[in-house]
């Protein structure tokens, strides 16, 4: 069973959530000044426009920072430790936190190409997650 | 309009023992005695406040949603301003900002500042991350340990573009324990090396166990009237020279730059800017560190170095006890106490160096003093800027 915290999905969320489970990478992008945004908002940020498309992304971007972390974030992570969450700068702009899978994590160094990868965590979530490439 | 000038003419904290508060209380208990301690030292009484300015940790869900309303019953008070506004451990340095708006204006004459916090006798505190609502559903399924990985991703990023080391970052925390030794009420004073700090474990790796602030109860409430009320009471009032808020994202990968404080940046110019003082004026500062790093964003953030700098400013030794910058004069929340929120006792070391009452630890002179709190995740900043009588 899986016990770590999992998103409680609202209405805002509930698109970029169904495409994860396809295993695609879904965010809004705004049709007035162009830019993707992360996370899913009513508004863009940038523009504060309320025209917005959800758009597929490429799912490939860079180490913007990341921590190793050998102290979990409760029980539930505690297996895993070493592991590593970084903020990803992904290739369409926004910036993503998640985690990189990775066996050694003295491995990763800000600035490494990542791509997205999936995980099925439960029947109803898919965790987006990054490896290097 | 009469423009009446807000000064602060008490402070108090609770006295703590191996971090807790002795014999135990409520986090209502530690903030009513703090009240009635900091009201004593003024020569004023609960009778008089008439504007009540909390925020905190306790009571969520329940009686502290609505803090200002809990805490004036609690106190058998009614106040005719209040301001329950949390931005997190900086909400105090915008409580003194606000109350000195509110004071000037005639919205009250007599405003109390309260904090309390009961967290490490209850064991309450938790890294398990923030419920994966709302915002968080971005960012707690990752496991993410909060609130020290999106301090130790500014950390490494630091870290990246400008070279700052680990040794440097540890000398944040040997320079602050120096202090703490000089100061009898500090919780942590045993002597302490940046081979100490690197050989802890690195629980969110660049951050090590002994970059992070300590984990203790504590409690605080500061006074405010106006100058004239001020003239008839017994206290020394501080004055107010200027203060200024900013905030910028509470999701960590929301933070405009992480290896630059921005919120620390916009309220410290906004600070700097009303006081009408350089930074060369300061005699003694009081920076958040929540974390060495957070210490080490502020310095560069508020422009006492450039930025890039703040690693060797830190490591030359020029904050530490003796040195031409004396920051975290009490211990600071690294040695002296960090229960949760740590900005009313920034004030309140502030307020005694300037009233000359440090003992061991007095800055010598101390006219100006200048307080910066940092709450969230590097998410809020606010600054004061005070001066003595
Ligand atoms: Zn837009």
């Amino acid at each position: 069973m899986y016990e770590k915290p999992l998103p409680i999905i609202d209405p805002d969320s509930a698109p970029y959530w169904s495409a994860t489970q396809q295993h695609k990478l879904v965010i809004p992008r705004c049709l007035d000044c162009g830019k993707h945004h992360f996370y899913p908002r009513a508004l863009c940020p940038h523009c504060h426009s309320d025209k917005l498309e959800w758009t597929e992304i490429s799912g490939r971007g860079t180490v913007y920072s990341y921590i190793v972390a050998n102290r979990p974030a409760g029980p539930a992570f505690k297996a895993d430790i070493p592991y590593v969450v970084a903020v990803i700068d992904l290739a369409e702009g926004p910036r993503m936190m998640s985690n990189i899978v990775i066996d050694d994590p003295s491995k990763v160094k800000i600035g490494d190409a990542v791509q997205v990868c999936f995980e099925d965590v439960t029947p109803e979530i898919t965790l987006p997650k990054f490896k290097l490439v | 309009m009469s423009k009446r000038k807000a000064v602060i003419v008490g402070v108090a904290d609770a006295p703590l023992k191996d971090g807790m508060i002795p014999g135990g209380a409520s986090p209502l208990a530690v903030q009513a005695r703090c009240a009635k301690d900091a009201l004593a030292e003024a020569g004023l009484t609960l009778k008089d406040v008439d504007g009540l300015l909390v925020a905190g940790m306790w009571g969520n869900p329940g009686p502290g949603m609505l803090p200002t309303v809990t805490l004036s019953e609690y106190l058998g008070i009614r106040p005719r301003f209040s301001d329950g506004t949390n931005i997190g451990g900086s909400a105090f340095e915008l409580h003194v900002g606000h109350a000195a708006l509110a004071i000037e204006q005639g919205l009250c004459d007599v405003a109390l500042i309260t904090y309390g916090s009961t967290q490490k006798s209850e064991k309450s505190r938790n890294l398990a991350g923030r419920p994966a609502v709302l915002t968080m559903q971005y960012e707690t399924p990752w496991g993410m340990p909060t609130p020290v990985g999106g301090y130790a991703l500014a950390a490494r990023r630091h870290m990246h573009e400008y070279g700052t080391t680990p040794e440097q970052l540890a000398s944040v925390a040997v320079a602050t324990r120096k202090w703490a030794q000089l100061n009898p009420a500090a919780t942590m004073r045993a002597p302490l090396t940046v081979e100490d700090v690197l050989k802890s474990t690195a629980i969110a790796d660049p951050l090590h166990l002994l970059d992070c602030c300590l984990v203790t109860d504590g409690g605080g409430a500061i006074v405010m009237t106006n100058e004239e009320r001020a003239r008839d009471l017994k206290a020394k009032p501080v004055h107010i020279l200027g203060f200024g808020e900013g905030q910028t994202h509470w999701t960590i990968a929301a933070m405009p730059d992480l290896a630059r404080l921005t919120a620390a940046e916009e309220a410290g110019k906004r600070a700097f800017a009303m006081a009408g003082v350089k930074h060369k004026d300061i005699d003694v500062a009081e920076f958040y560190d929540s974390f060495t790093i957070t210490a080490l964003l502020t310095l560069e953030a508020l422009g006492f170095c450039e930025r890039g700098e703040g690693g060797a400013f830190f490591a030359s030794g020029r904050t530490a006890p003796g040195g031409d910058f004396p920051l975290n004069t009490n211990g600071g929340g690294l040695s002296c106490l960090h229960p949760g929120m740590y900005g009313i006792f920034l004030l309140i070391e502030a307020v005694r160096q300037l009233r000359g009452e440090c003992g061991d630890r007095q800055v010598k002179d101390a006219k100006i003093a200048l307080c910066h709190g940092t709450g969230g995740t590097l998410s809020s900043g606010a600054t004061c800027i005070l001066a003595k009588d």
